[in-house]
């Protein structure tokens, strides 16, 4: 057994967390980051950060991840990390020559309470910031939230830096914030929208940046990503759409505050319901006609879950991850008459806690669900010992459970170490939703014909 | 491609430098050297890393925690601090182990961490560390824990030496902590340090129980990756040779407690572990020896050297035995996939010990390695142990601690006589020393310590080597420049490379990267040829 030491007997813990369901801010930073075009993330801290960073989004994408670091010395740490970070600025744009630096801090530069504004300030006035070039910075403090929060932050940065409300005259597009999701669901996301006839801005967009092709040729910055010129219209836009309350919802309401955008905050379209709630809004808030083409997208996926129902039905599932994706899942599951019934991320949040409520509250199974301080895999595999599920969501971690209880894993959210495809086919929209029903059919088949008696071993399925 | 370049390494070592502003060029010149063997050329290494340049290299931490004791099955890892750096450690490095039974503690699957959040920033951690130990026993019930500080515990003043002191009394096992704050050193390397310290301090000569056997060996700084321990480990049980432990690899508690009672350390990786057999040297009187067990003949050298040591004549003739056993495979697969690699190049970038042994794996398949550097290393892993004496401490090491070491009044028992050493060392026994990389390399080869992005994408496009070696952060930068990349942190999750079976692993893994067909479709049809010359009329 791989994790021969979890037992079924749950002991109450304060204090230690065991096999975590999150990660910390600066990672979310960092992915946020990249997801403007021609920047390079910063790590204000010591080296290890930025070096762990870039290591688990490089594993999880199988594509470069660049991104910089003050390269904190113990000297730094105890004077101060101004010298470090202009030192860096200067070297950042001197030898790589990005458009723009976005700094984020990390536990180090936090603890010992740098200020960034003023030392970019300073670098500044020292000319190490070249003509035309840019600076934005957050504060993402490693011992408050999770990696999530970090996203959220710098996707806020984005608007607090950027944003102008230029002529007061609104320009016929939409902002859209996708939340924490993969490249190719942003793709998927600009797609739609581009069927829809609506014109996007879509921020942060790492599609382009982290699924790069092949040519023969490195770029330290891909074509992808979204333009600070695009950013700097998003006060102008006619509204926001924020997908995902807690990576979006912070950016949406900052540019409502600052530029006067409505923002309209819906779950991440993950599904069949909240893909529709995601289009019936573009629908409502721009006074257009939904595209037969999206409506056939979308009979296609409920055909498919029609069809397939007989195997879906009150599948017990657990499933870990980030809240926001979380939310929108279990409601899938749900739809699908499956059984979402132990939840567990790592993320804080009483809201979470209400929205899931708000999700399975209705059901005739009992759900255990928890979110935050003793919210780990460790617990989560304990319930599982205590009584089985049939099927794992969540990311790679899971398979040393899944192993262990001989439980089928369905790979979804960050990170996913051990699998391609999440970088390339998307799992929101009615298509993704068709993807995500396909991956956890075909656990569930192969299951059955793995262990089912050889007389009922069927071929038509 | 060829080797011949129109550029000189010297005009090469221009052209890397051209874009940096003064003061970085004038720094990295010094980690860049035009490599002479015999001519002691100086490099400059574990200095401070240049702010915002790229560079490779990961913290303090990763190297205590995350390389040092982490591979030990049985000694359960806390890390104090905010959850990313015991999050990112979790299972991340490939070190294999093979518990005795399935009932035998392993908690190498577990990550386990204080989750500080801000209020033990503001008011202290050392509350919640001890009730997370407690927990930790509660839940594992270990014999031993180790802590491991994060950057803020360190700022915060945590001592987390008087909890560990503390939770060790009224719990009964052996807790110790680190001082592995990220900051600490410039490099990885610090943490090793930091790590051999502890180790040597909390564990190795608890534990007097002899084995009984004629040829008791230790191996240092063998790390596991993708299974190398298990190779030599059985390449030692059908000679005869008594491993007591590994530091740290297929490793446990009871053998490092035990790890004083071998009469041997065989060193493996340099960098990271010469602390440990210096101090067991000093305190115990075992001698070391470097040894590399990358490469087949490498193998068999390093065999040779221990049935030397001993001075028996039965070992040498099992180890003569076990050679010929293994070598006519390994000849085989040679001169295969000499018909498809001889003459191709090589660069590696890696470690404190890789860049130098896996050299050793490319001669033998007749590859040429053109340039190579460490990522954390000292000036004696170049340039050889002569040179410690002239190296100057700056203020970034100089708060590691030296552990200040005597020769245990009770169990210090000198291996070998003075006498023996010096007839020993006079047949070419280079007993506690080592050579170093540079000597190793060829003439105008470029050595470059540290190296960065940017000095990375122009040693591809100057060079066009057939393959580099470097890790996951460089992998697929490497690869989108049309150069195939090996990674030699984690093996690309392949190995064993130890060994002779490793070696035949390696000789087939890099000839399918550097003859994979894969490469010659990166540019469309259209792209090759993209005047239309014949078409349909339309």
């Amino acid at each position: 057994m791989l994790l021969r030491h979890t037992s079924s007997e749950v002991q109450q813990r304060g204090a230690l967390t065991i096999n975590p369901a999150k990660t910390c801010q600066p990672i979310g930073a960092m992915y946020a980051a990249l997801g403007i075009h021609g920047c390079m993330p910063h790590s204000h801290g010591s080296q290890g950060c930025c070096a762990y960073h870039r290591s688990a989004l490089t594993r999880h994408y199988k594509e470069p991840a660049m991104a910089t670091t003050s390269s904190f010395t113990e000297g730094a740490s105890v004077f101060g990390g101004q010298a470090n970070l202009v030192a860096a600025i200067n070297n950042i744009f001197t030898i790589y020559n990005p458009d723009i630096i976005a700094v984020h801090t990390t536990c180090l530069s936090e603890t010992i309470g740098d200020d960034i504004p003023q030392i970019i300030q300073r670098a500044e006035s020292d000319g190490k910031i070249p003509e035309g070039k840019l600076l934005i910075h957050c504060n993402t403090p490693s011992y408050v939230g999770s990696h999530v929060t970090g996203f959220a932050n710098m996707v806020k940065s984005m608007v607090t830096y950027f944003s102008e409300s230029g002529s007061g005259k609104k320009l016929n597009q939409v902002n859209i914030i996708p939340g924490w999701v993969e490249p190719a669901d942003m793709r998927e996301i600009k797609r739609l929208c581009g069927e829809m006839g609506v014109k996007t801005v879509i921020f942060p967009d790492t599609s382009g940046v982290l699924d790069v092709a092949m040519t023969g040729k490195a770029e330290h910055f891909p074509k992808g990503g979204v333009t600070v010129e695009a950013l700097k219209t998003t006060g102008d836009s006619k509204a926001t759409i924020a997908l995902g309350e807690v990576t979006s919802g912070p950016a949406a309401k900052a540019l409502d505050v600052k530029c006067n955008v409505p923002c309209e905050i819906l779950d991440l379209p993950i599904g069949l319901a909240a893909t529709d709630r995601f289009i019936d809004t573009l629908r409502k808030i721009l006074h257009i006609e939904v595209p037969e083409t999206v409506t056939e997208q979308r009979g296609r996926l409920l055909d498919m879950i029609m069809d397939t129902q007989q195997y879906t039905y009150k599948k017990r599932v657990a499933l870990w991850g980030d809240p926001d994706q979380l939310v929108a899942l279990a409601e899938f599951l749900v739809l699908l008459d499956m059984e979402p019934v132990y939840i567990v991320t790592g993320t804080p949040g009483k809201n979470f806690l209400k929205r899931i409520e708000k999700v399975i509250g209705n059901c005739a199974f009992k759900a255990e669900v928890k979110a935050g301080a003793g919210a780990d895999m460790y617990l989560m595999h304990q319930w599982i010992k205590n009584e089985k599920v049939d099927l794992l969501i969540g990311n790679t971690y899971g398979k040393y459970i899944s192993r262990d209880e001989d439980i089928p894993l369905v790979r979804f959210g960050f990170p996913i170490f051990d699998r391609v495809g999440h970088q390339y086919f998307p799992t929101v929209g009615y298509r993704g939703g068709m993807r995500l029903l396909e991956m956890i059919l075909n656990v569930l088949l192969d299951r059955q014909d793995r262990d089912c008696p050889e007389e009922s071993f069927e071929l038509v399925m | 491609m060829t080797v011949e370049n129109e550029l000189s390494p010297t005009k090469v070592k221009e052209e890397l430098l051209k874009v940096f502003p003064a003061k970085v060029a004038r720094k990295r010149s010094k980690a860049i050297v035009v490599n002479e063997p015999g001519a002691s050329r100086q490099i400059q290494a574990n200095t401070r890393t240049v702010p915002g340049i790229i560079s490779m290299r990961g913290c303090c931490y990763a190297g205590c925690k995350g390389v040092v004791i982490g591979p030990t099955r049985d000694v359960l890892s806390i890390t104090h601090g905010p959850i990313g750096c015991g999050f990112y450690s979790w299972l991340t490095r490939r070190n294999q182990t093979r518990p005795a039974s399935d009932t035998d503690p392993n908690y190498m699957t577990y990550s386990t961490s204080t989750d500080m959040q801000e209020s033990e920033i503001i008011f202290g951690g050392e509350k919640k560390l001890k009730q997370a130990i407690e927990e930790a026993y509660e839940a594992f019930k270990p014999e031993a824990i180790a802590i491991h500080s994060t950057c803020p515990v360190g700022l915060i003043g945590d001592d987390v030496h008087q909890v560990a002191r503390e939770m060790s009394r009224q719990l009964g096992i052996n807790i110790f902590a680190f001082s592995c704050e990220g900051y600490k050193g410039v490099s990885q390397s610090a943490g090793h340090h930091i790590a051999n310290n502890q180790v040597f301090k909390h564990i190795v000569g608890r534990d007097d129980t002899t084995v009984d056997a004629k040829f008791r060996i230790n191996l240092l700084g063998e790390y596991n990756i993708g299974g190398d321990a298990f190779v030599i480990e059985d390449l030692f049980e059908r000679c005869g040779i008594e491993l007591i432990c590994t530091f740290c690899g297929n490793s446990d508690y009871e053998g490092m407690c035990r790890s004083h009672t071998a009469d041997l350390n065989l060193v493996m990786c340099h960098r990271s572990i010469n602390y440990m057999a210096d101090m067991m040297e000093t305190k115990y009187g075992i001698p070391w020896l470097k040894v590399n067990f990358i490469g087949a003949e490498a193998t068999a050298k390093a065999l040779r050297k221990i049935a030397q040591y001993f001075e028996s004549a039965s070992l040498a003739e099992k180890v003569e035995k076990v050679i010929a056993e293994e070598m006519p495979a390994v000849k085989t697969a040679q001169q295969d996939v000499k018909t498809r690699c001889e003459g191709k190049t090589a660069m590696l970038f890696v470690g404190g010990s890789r860049a130098h042994h896996y050299q050793e794996l490319f001669r033998e398949m007749g590859m040429k390695t053109i340039s190579a550097g460490y990522e954390f290393a000292h000036r004696d892993d170049y340039e050889g142990r002569d040179v410690l004496p002239s190296i100057k401490v700056d203020a970034d090491s100089r708060n590691i601690e030296e552990l200040k070491i005597e020769a245990d009044p009770k169990r210090y028992r000198p291996r070998k006589t003075k006498e023996q050493i010096k007839a020993l060392k006079a047949e070419g026994m280079a007993i506690g020393e080592y050579k170093g990389m540079m000597p190793d390399m060829d003439k105008n080869s470029l050595v470059i310590d540290d190296l960065n992005h940017y000095e990375m994408e122009k040693l591809l496009e100057i060079y066009k080597p057939d393959v580099y070696c470097a890790g996951i952060k460089e992998k697929y930068a490497v690869q989108k420049a049309g150069v195939p990349c090996k990674q030699l942190h984690s093996y690309d999750y392949g190995g064993p490379y130890a060994g002779f079976k490793g070696a035949v692993n390696f000789f087939y893994e890099i000839d399918r990267m550097v003859n994979s067909r894969i490469w010659s479709y990166v540019q469309a049809p259209w792209q090759q040829r993209p005047q239309l010359e014949v078409g349909y009329v339309l």
